[in-house]
This record gives C-alpha cells, structure tokens and sequence, in this order.
C-alpha cells in the first residue's frame, strides 16, 4: 500500500504558512461547494423529471383509462386497460421464467461451486449479462423465437424479460445465500439431512427475505423495458389473445408509439402510463430497498 | 458411557453413518448446475445469433460495412460507420459530463454530507437508475430540448458561426434541440447513478486509518481526497466509468427519443445523427431481408464493443455491488 506524500503538505518556510493555508482552504472550499452542487443537480434532475411526469401526466389519468383500451390512430378517448394488463402479464411472465432458474444458478454459486473455476466463470458472465444492452436480448429473442415461429408472441416478450431478470436474480441469490452462517448449514447436515434438504429447508428459509428483494429488483427492472418488446411482444390496440401468439398490447411499447404521434388524445395517454409505469417501478424500488435494510 | 449402539456385545464398530443421497438430492444438484451453465450458454447464444443473424450482410459487404457511409434502403447498401460514430460520440459526451458530475456526488455522499442526510440522497440517486429509459427519453424531447434548442443552439451558433473548427463542431444548421449532443447529455445523468454507487462503495472500502493519518498532518478534505482516496480507488474508478461507458454505448429509448435519427454523419455534435441502438429500435419493425440482417449486423458490433468494455469494467471493478 503506497501512500502519496500530498505534495501541498510539504515543509515551507514559515513565512508562507498564511499564503498556502489560505490556497489551500480555498480549494478545499471550492471542491466541497462543486461536490455539494453536483449532487444536488442530479437530484434536482430527478425531481424535474418526477415533477413533469405528475404535471403531464395526471391531467390524462381518469377512470377511462384503466377501463378503456388503447384507442386507433384518429380516434377519440380511449384508455390504457390492455396495455396495463399486457404489461402485467409480460412482465410477470418475465419473472415466472427468470425466478427458477435465477434462484438455482444463485444457490449453484453459493452452495456447490462456490470458488471452483467454473463458478468463477459463471459469476464473471452473469456480472457481464447484468451490463448487457437490454436491445440486444431482444435482438437474441427475435432470432431464436420471433423469426422461427413467424410472429410476434407475448411469449417471446416473456423470455426477453425473462433473460434481463435472470442475472439480477442470480447476483442477489447469491450474494443473499452467502449471508447466511455456516454453522446454520452444518447443524442442518448434523442432524443427517441431506444437502439439498439443508439448502432448502434451512439455507434458503434463512435468506428469505433478501432472495424477495432480488426478486422484486428483477421486476422493478423489466417493467419499464421497451427495447427489448419492440422486437418480441410488439403492441397493438386490441386486447391480446388469452393464448399470447400474435402481438400483446403494453405500456412501455405504447407510450414509445403514443409519445410523438400527432393525435392529442394519444399523446395524453402516453404521459397518463409514463406517471403509471414510473411511479410503480420506483415504489418497488423502494420497498426492495427497506426489505434489504429491515433484514441487516 | 453411553453406548450408541444398544448391544452389548463387545467394543461396537464405529458406525460411519453417510450422509443419505437420495435421488431429490441429485436432481437438486444437477438441477441447480443446469440453471448455472445457462448464464453461460445465454451469452454464447446471443453472440452466436447477432453473427449468425447478421452474416448475410457482412458477407454482401466485407469490411465495407464497417467503414461504408450509405444507408440506402432502396438500393440495399447498407454501412456501419455514422451510426458507429454516433454511438462512440454520444457515449463519450456522456463520459464528460457524467464522470465530473459521478464523482462529485460519490465524494458528497462519502465525505461531505452529514450522516443523517445521506441515506436519503444515495436513495435519491439510486432512483434516478430505476427511472426507465423510455421516461428519460420523454423528458429529453418534451422538457429538455425546446429549452436546449432556444436557450443553447440558437445563441451558441450566433456566436461560433464562422470561426473555423469551434463553427463547425458547435453550429447547428437546424436548432431544433435534437442531436448527438443533447443524447449525450441525457445518457449522463442515465449513467451517473451506476458510476456515483460503484465509487462510492469503493470509496468506503478504503480503510479509514489513511484518511485518518492524512487529516493527522494537517490535510484539508480536498487533499485526502485528491492524493489519498482516489489513488487508493484509482483503478475500479475506472472500472466504473467503464461501466458507466458499457451503459452508454447500449442505451436504446433515451436516444432514440433525442438524437434526431438522420442517417447522414456530421461534423457538428448540434447535428442529428444515430446510434447503433437507436437505428436498430427505428427500423427494425419495418425492415425485411437484407435490410434486417444489416440492422443484426449492427447489433453484432454493439454486441462486440460492449462485450468489451463490460470485460474490462468488471475485471477492474470485480464484485462491486450494483444492479
């Protein structure tokens, strides 16, 4: 560990005390005022975009717009029913897909692989997966569901969300897992029960709050995705069809549509489900955040 | 004594009980490995698909894809290179705004703030990493470009029109607030959380008794920042800013909102241009044959740049947390 001399620190003949004092107060002062103001410029961004969202968006929320569905190009009213629900069912699907094999790739790092090198390589990726471009899993989800089956499907969004979330879910499990004691794991194999009745009857019960909240971050994530449904799900106007083949109607692809069409009913319905999309996304957030805190 | 086993016929044979492996046992464990070895298999499909996906226009075009200008979908030319500079410009004007802007806040939030006011703030910017992308995309065309356009654009190209190289990369033909400058500018505060939170963990990592001994010889806070803190934290700072920059390079909706989608490449950053991302989400739904191919191909390259850089940001930043 090296420590730099800081260099303003060195000795000075005494008659410089005062000069370099007061120098380096001053820098000290400016750099304490621009840390300050950049923090507070960031938050101030937040609450602009947060204010804009309630200004614009509150004006277009009515009973219509949860029991209305999407109106046509050209025509009046409508609301946001099938979008809302679309975007519920796709994003839970998402979470149906990713939350198995999530949770069994966490337990794997944590329980068996821990630093073997294969466990290290799968950590390695996940983190990269974690990073990744959310446009290209849809482009990845075109190509192996889309372009195969010859048409958008509601099952196709799933998997794109599916395959956002499951690194989230991976990271947290494991990270999660590792929190619990050793000795909970041994007192579980010294009553003779075998390791996959220690993991989940003990291990996983002891995480159990902490595996939640990587669960709802994963759904806070893909909730307001939109890249990735613009190649799988798409959007339409309709109710979807309960089996999900052909396009299924939802919110982030529908405000992507809504937001710069001419017509100003759509362009009230985009702002009324950006208020919608966000405020649920940041309340999960939030809530993720004092679960994660409540079990420290 | 005691005797475990209940007969007493002379000193008992330790009973070496196994642990009971029983057919849920290996399902459990092969089960939990599959799931694993499917992170890996992800990404080797989706690198496989993007080439896969892409090969016929690389094969049409050569190299020439990579460096070719034209974006012509009526004569089936297709070329990489604005849509690649685009990307590279917007994600490195976001580095310049947003890194300054990242390490300031991690600063705050770590030596500067009062303790019962920086849980509130890290949440504060935590938050502004869950708003979607698409949202930022709305407030950058409805709030943030009209501003941009009346009170930057327009005054900045009456002072630099004319003036040789500041004319030409600040002067906008059109000042309608779209552009590779204004995507940049909102890609840096989409970046900022993930940078401000990395730094900030690994600023608190560091042990206190450095900056403890500096304040010990009379440093000011600016000085055990600047001579203690970020040589200590030096290499998965920029870790995170690579990580920042992975972000920004891939980042779809906000862009395609604000960067005004113009197929040409300009020497002024007022201009519009494109994206890779923004390209492939504008055209995709309309593309067919060779066209769509060529929009895979240019996911092949974001693919491959950002794969990069990820690799790099994660070995330098290796298992900080975020999300």
């Amino acid at each position: 560990m090296s420590l730099t001399t800081p260099s303003t620190v060195r000795a000075l003949p005494p008659a410089t005390w005062g000069r370099v004092r007061q120098s380096r107060r001053n820098a000290d002062r400016l750099m304490k005022v621009t840390a300050a103001g950049f923090t507070f410029l960031a938050i101030f961004v937040l609450f602009w975009i947060l204010g804009m969202l309630i200004v614009k968006g509150l004006g277009g929320l009515s009973v219509a717009t949860f029991t209305q569905i999407t109106p046509g190009p050209g025509s009046e009213g409508g609301g946001l029913a099938n979008a809302i629900v679309g975007s519920i069912v796709l994003t839970f699907l998402g979470i149906a897909v990713a939350t198995p094999v999530g949770v069994l790739a966490g337990t794997y790092l944590a329980e068996y692989g821990k630093k073997s090198k294969l466990a290290n390589l799968i950590r390695f990726i996940n983190d990269i997966l974690l990073s990744a471009p959310s446009i290209l899993i849809g482009l990845f989800v075109y190509v192996i569901m889309v372009e195969p089956f010859r048409g958008y499907s509601g099952w196709a969004g799933g998997v794109a969300l599916g395959i956002i979330a499951i690194p989230v879910i991976v990271r947290t499990t494991e990270d999660m897992l590792r929190l619990v004691p050793g000795p909970l794991r041994e007192a579980g194999a010294a009553l003779g029960a075998p390791p996959s009745v220690v993991i989940t009857a003990i291990t996983w019960r002891a995480a159990k709050s902490g595996m939640v909240t990587g669960i709802l971050l994963a759904l806070a994530r893909i909730a307001g995705e939109t890249a990735p449904l613009i190649f799988t799900a798409l959007n339409n106007n309709f109710w979807f069809s309960p089996t999900l083949s052909g396009g299924v109607s939802n919110l982030p692809v529908t405000i992507y549509q809504f937001a710069s069409a001419p017509y100003e009913n759509w362009q009230q319905l985009a702002w009324a489900g950006s208020l919608i999309i966000t405020m649920s996304i940041l309340l999960l957030s939030i809530v993720a955040r004092r679960i994660v805190r409540g079990s420290k | 004594m005691a005797a475990v086993t209940d007969t007493m016929t002379g000193p008992a044979a330790p009973v070496i009980r196994k642990t009971p492996k029983g057919t849920f046992d290996v399902v459990f464990r092969n089960a939990s490995l599959l799931a694993a070895l499917l992170v890996l298999v992800l990404l080797a499909g989706i690198m496989l698909s993007m080439v896969i996906g892409g090969w016929p226009a690389f094969r049409e075009f050569g190299l020439g894809f990579i460096t070719s200008s034209v974006w012509d979908t009526q004569n089936e030319q297709y070329g990489a290179w604005p849509a690649i500079v685009g990307t590279l410009s917007t994600a490195l004007i976001a580095l310049v705004i947003g890194v300054p802007l990242s390490l300031g806040i991690a600063v705050y939030l770590t030596q500067l703030a009062p303790p019962w006011f920086k849980q509130p703030v890290s949440t504060a910017i935590e938050l502004l990493a869950a708003v979607p992308s698409i949202i930022y995309g709305m407030w950058g065309l409805f709030v943030f470009v009209p501003l941009f356009a009346a009170y930057v654009q327009i005054p900045l190209s009456n002072i630099v029109e004319g003036i040789p190289i500041v004319g030409t990369v600040l002067y906008s033909r059109s000042p309608s607030g779209l552009g590779i400058l204004t995507a940049g500018f909102i890609l840096a505060f989409m970046i900022i959380p993930f940078i401000a939170s990395i730094t900030r963990d690994m600023l608190e990592q560091i042990p206190s008794v450095l900056r403890e001994s500096a304040y010990g010889i009379g440093a000011t806070t600016w000085e055990v920042v600047r001579h203690v803190l970020v040589p200590q934290a030096g290499v998965s700072i920029i870790g995170a800013i690579m990580l920042g920059l992975g972000r920004a390079l891939g980042e779809t909706m906000a862009v395609t909102f604000v960067v005004g989608n113009a197929n040409r490449l300009s020497a002024s950053i007022m201009d519009p241009g494109s994206t890779i991302a923004s390209r492939i989400a504008n055209e995709f739904n309309e593309a067919m044959g060779l066209q769509l191919n060529a929009l895979i191909a240019l996911g092949c390259i974001l693919f491959f740049v950002t794969f990069v850089v990820l690799i790099i940001a994660r070995i330098l930043v290796s298992r900080v947390k975020s999300y």
